[in-house]
């Protein structure tokens, strides 16, 4: 027998689970492409010609409000500025990953440059800009900023409170272990409800922020405890020797960690790194439930538009579309990363 | 520097720095009380609450105070996550299995399913299922009917509900014997014998006996409604699909690296000792990837208590979705509220995390 044919139907109980197989595709593949792609209508001018027209889903919708789900609500003569901040952090992040030289540069371009030009570019108002609140921005924008500033801000943070938790002193021992049990063991989504309720509560009266603003600070602190989690991983990971070796050589304790131990470490947990970088992505959808407008939030609204009314599946699966290819490149980011700078190939 | 200065002096700074900000927070916090004219006061629990509930296992109507909501809502909390965590666990097993079976054709779908439901958003999941599956049955009128007796329609799921004297009796003898021989096996003696055969046969077995002995109370049509049943209400539903599906492909990845983790050689050395292949599977493999499996797993159903919150995004009347919107909006007590829902999650955590922490330890290989 040949091994594909062997494989499939080698023993019985193989054999069965392919026929099995095979009547579950014959059952559910096609009406669902039928569903998604032949019977589908890609132009329409509203839901009643969309239904005249077809009976598959009906990706006119998507088509009519695609700018809505990328931008939101952002104005569209200044839709070229969403349109750089973005090119701008794709470029930096590019140059990050695959420079060969001068890494340390981009890496810094990126967490300086970026958000700097960035938070410009998109907020305006300097520079002859035309000053864009932040209720206007939205879409899939809104998930990108969210999950850079969140990501950007949780690593320091991070890596703080992973030597904190290491540290000799008890007493910054014991708050590094409080902050961190605290953040993980209460759900996301009721801390973002905290920063809708009881931030303004603790802040000086008078001072207002953001709705964006809360959001952000919520998620970098939250993402903050489990990259501590992940970092401390690594630096567990990490060769006593290495350390030792380095005070031998006459480096302050200072220096042996942040020149020897860290960056070791932080190659170490690339993986976990990654892993929360796609978690902290799609978990920038909860932020719909509190008010703002990401894809999630816009996709919610557009139902209700009355010339588009109720086509949710359609308004779904294209949200979970784009997650899901947008997930795919952090991934594979992500194994790039490890691949250049890992530990894999060193063994 | 003489290292026990430095040690006092960070310490000390620490210290100082904390007490500043929780100084700070505390001044702006009673200032805008003031302002408000509030303070903090939890006797707002024992006040009339007023509204319903609209789906929940124990008594409650809206003469019952705030206090009351909290347990009435963290049961219904506890119900999702219970239902949520059996059916990934099935789900998660049928795919690892799958995955592991050698079969391209089941290899190949379980991991297309797994890669398609990890890297999509748990919240896209549920609120699909609720808005695009469930909302979308037809009406009463024309439900979906399974055998006569089981009907789905756009109000929820409709199912038979036992009860009686003889049927309550049994099944609360059936968990308590299960689980009593599941902590006592080694003691009598049935070393050989792997639990993981014969307790979910037992438990089975009793749950059958116990459903002939039953009363059924079938639901009905009558004019525009279902009389008699249970009534599964959309919202759980499509919380309990949608997590539950989300947290399979979790632990189906959680399995398959443990069984794969232990090495090739203990299965062949099993066998070789003369065991068949399935003793080789369950007193051999499984003890040993259970091992393995048990912190990754732990936190796996952390998740799902802390994810029930995402029921707040389909109305489901759990902990986040009764206190922190309707308790908090009628009571106007942030301050109060928030605290008790970070408190209950924090507590459930805590204590969820020991507990398993302590039977890791136990059985974590000695001596290495």
């Amino acid at each position: 027998m040949r091994p594909l044919v062997r494989a499939l139907f080698g023993t019985k109980l193989n054999a069965a689970l392919t026929l099995l197989m095979l009547a579950a595709f014959a059952w559910a593949l096609p009406p669902l492409f039928r569903w998604l792609l032949s019977d589908a209508v890609w132009q329409a001018e509203n839901r009643a010609a969309c239904t005249a027209a077809g009976t598959g889903a009906c990706w006119a919708f998507i088509r009519a409000r695609f700018a809505l789900f990328f931008y939101g609500l952002y104005p569209e003569p200044e839709r070229w500025r969403a349109d750089l901040g973005l090119l701008l952090l794709a470029a930096i992040g590019a140059g990050a990953l695959f420079a060969r030289r001068g890494r340390g540069w981009w890496l810094a371009a990126l967490v300086t440059i970026v958000p700097v030009a960035g938070g410009i570019l998109l907020a305006g108002g300097v520079f002859g800009l035309k000053p864009v609140p932040t209720p206007n921005w939205g879409g899939l924008l809104l998930n990108v900023v969210i999950s850079f500033v969140a990501m950007a801000g949780a690593m320091p943070l991070g890596i703080l409170l992973a030597f904190g938790r290491r540290s000799t002193y008890p007493i910054i021992r014991w708050i590094s272990v409080a902050m961190i049990e605290f953040w993980r063991g209460v759900p996301l989504l009721t801390i973002l409800f905290m920063g809708l309720v009881l931030l303004p509560l603790f802040l000086p009266q008078g001072v207002t922020v953001d709705n964006l603003v809360r959001a952000l600070i919520v998620m970098t602190l939250f993402n903050a405890a489990y990259m501590a989690e992940t970092i401390r991983g690594g630096l567990q990971g990490v060769p006593r020797g290495q350390a030792e070796a380095a005070s031998a050589l006459g480096l302050h304790p200072a220096q042996v960690q942040l020149l020897i131990v860290l960056p070791q470490a932080l190659r170490l947990s690339i993986p976990g790194i990654v892993n929360i970088a796609v978690d902290l992505f799609k978990d920038t959808t909860l932020v719909s439930i509190v008010g703002l407008f990401d894809l999630m939030g816009v996709v919610n609204q557009s139902m209700k538009d009355p010339a588009w009314l109720g086509l949710a599946a359609e308004g779904y699966t294209f949200a979970a579309i784009v997650f899901f290819f947008a997930c795919l490149v952090i991934s594979l980011g992500g194994s790039l990363l490890e691949r250049r700078f890992g530990v894999a190939h060193h063994r | 520097m003489n290292p026990r200065i430095k040690s006092w002096a960070w310490q000390g700074a620490a210290v100082i720095a904390v007490v500043l900000l929780a100084t700070w927070f505390s001044h702006n916090l009673s200032t805008n009380l003031a302002v408000r004219g509030m303070q903090v006061d939890f006797g707002f629990l024992a006040s009339r609450a007023g509204f319903d509930i609209p789906f929940r296992l124990v008594e409650w109507d809206s003469s019952y105070p705030y206090g009351w909501a909290l347990y009435v809502s963290g049961v219904n909390t506890l119900l999702a996550s219970a239902l949520i965590v059996v059916l990934a666990s099935v789900l998660g097993l049928a795919l690892a299995l799958m995955r592991l079976s050698g079969n391209p054709l089941a290899a190949g779908t379980s991991r297309a399913i797994i890669e398609l439901v990890r890297n999509t958003p748990q919240l896209v999941q549920i609120v699909f299922v609720y808005v695009a599956v469930l909302q979308v049955l037809p009406p009463m009128r024309q439900s979906i009917t399974w055998f006569g007796s089981i009907f789905l329609n756009v109000r929820g799921l409709y199912l038979p509900s036992p009860s009686g004297t003889a049927y309550d009796w049994i099944i609360t003898a059936t968990v308590v014997i299960t689980i009593a021989a599941a902590i006592l096996w080694r003691r009598l003696g049935l070393i050989a014998v792997p639990r993981l055969v014969v307790l979910p046969p037992v438990l089975i077995l009793g749950a059958v006996i116990a459903g002939f002995t039953a009363s059924w109370d079938y639901p009905v049509l009558r004019g525009f409604n279902f009389v008699g049943g249970t009534r599964i209400p959309p919202e759980l539903l499509a919380l309990v699909l949608g997590l539950g599906i989300y947290t399979s492909v979790f632990i189906a990845e959680i399995i398959r690296a443990a069984i794969e983790g232990i090495h090739r050689g203990q299965s062949e050395a099993a066998r070789s000792l003369g065991l068949t292949a399935n003793q080789s599977m369950f007193l051999v493999i499984l003890p040993q990837a259970l091992r393995i499996l048990i912190p990754p797993l732990t936190s796996q159903y952390l998740n799902v208590i802390k994810s029930t919150t995402l029921g707040a995004a389909i109305a489901y009347p759990e902990v986040l979705q009764i206190f922190a919107r309707t308790v908090l909006n009628q009571s106007g007590r942030a301050v109060e509220v928030m605290t008790l829902v970070l408190g209950v999650f924090l507590v459930v955590n805590l204590l969820t995390s020991a507990a398993m922490n302590a039977w890791n330890r136990r059985l974590t290989l000695q001596g290495r």
